[in-house]
């Protein structure tokens, strides 16, 4: 089905957004202007589009991972509610993505 | 010589001869991850992440190391588990295969020492 590869394809891509998580903490170790260069890095165009990517992402794998803990314990199995929590699954990680985005990206300006 | 019949042999370990392990760990470390990357991705929305003092703040103040270094570690854990099925699922040849789980373990273990370094250094910091 195309929403677990998904789950995979998007649990691949968070796995390289640990090493933009591992920089951002070893720059605020290394110091001010380490940090500053990371920010600055982070905020660039290339890293906000990764960022973007990864935030979205990380909504959908977050959520179908609920849907997959939730079959794991046995509920929702009848194809008629996979079909259902898939469509919920998209739309709802959809909703956080924007809103996610809203509050991390927009109110203050220039932060990464 | 083994005193387990080869039937009990059979049923423990499966074919990955681990038996249920990685699954479990996966789940667990799933669940786990719920609580803390929330956490993370609220307090992240909270900080100014362009001021380096209210972030090194923020990273060694109360609890936050401790939840912090939980995160690092519990992400690369799921994470490691979860490309090694990847890995499993879609590379072939036992040759390419072992290399690419090594660098798989090894990718991972690298990151997670790394990050718990980072906030070691940050939150000693303030202490100096």
């Amino acid at each position: 089905m195309v929403l677990s590869i998904l789950h995979r394809m998007t649990g691949l891509f968070l796995a390289l957004g640990l090493c933009a998580l591992v920089y951002w903490l070893l720059s605020a170790a290394a110091g001010e202007s380490a940090y500053g260069q990371a920010a600055w890095l982070l905020r660039g165009g290339l890293f906000r589009a990764l960022l973007y990517a990864w935030l979205a992402s990380f909504c959908y794998h977050f959520l179908n991972g609920l849907r997959h803990l939730a079959w794991d314990a046995g509920f929702g199995l009848e194809r008629a509610h996979a079909r259902r929590s898939g469509r919920l699954v998209v739309v709802l990680a959809l909703v956080a993505f924007l809103i996610a985005a809203w509050v991390l990206f927009f109110p203050r300006a220039g932060a990464p | 010589m083994s005193l387990r019949s080869p039937l009990a042999v059979v049923l423990g370990r499966g074919a990955a001869g681990e038996g249920a392990a990685h699954w479990w760990a996966q789940r667990a470390s799933a669940l786990a991850l719920v609580p803390l990357t929330l956490w993370f991705v609220v307090a992240l929305a909270r900080l100014p992440l362009d001021d380096y003092v209210a972030v090194t703040l923020w990273m060694s103040n109360g609890a936050n190391p401790l939840w912090l270094a939980l995160l690092v570690v519990v992400l690369c854990f799921h994470s490691r588990l979860g490309v090694q099925v990847v890995i499993e699922d879609y590379v072939h040849g036992a040759g390419l295969k072992i290399m690419a789980l090594l660098l798989n373990s090894a990718a991972h273990l690298l990151l997670a020492t790394a990050g718990l370094y980072a906030l070691l250094r940050v939150a000693l910091r303030g202490l100096s």
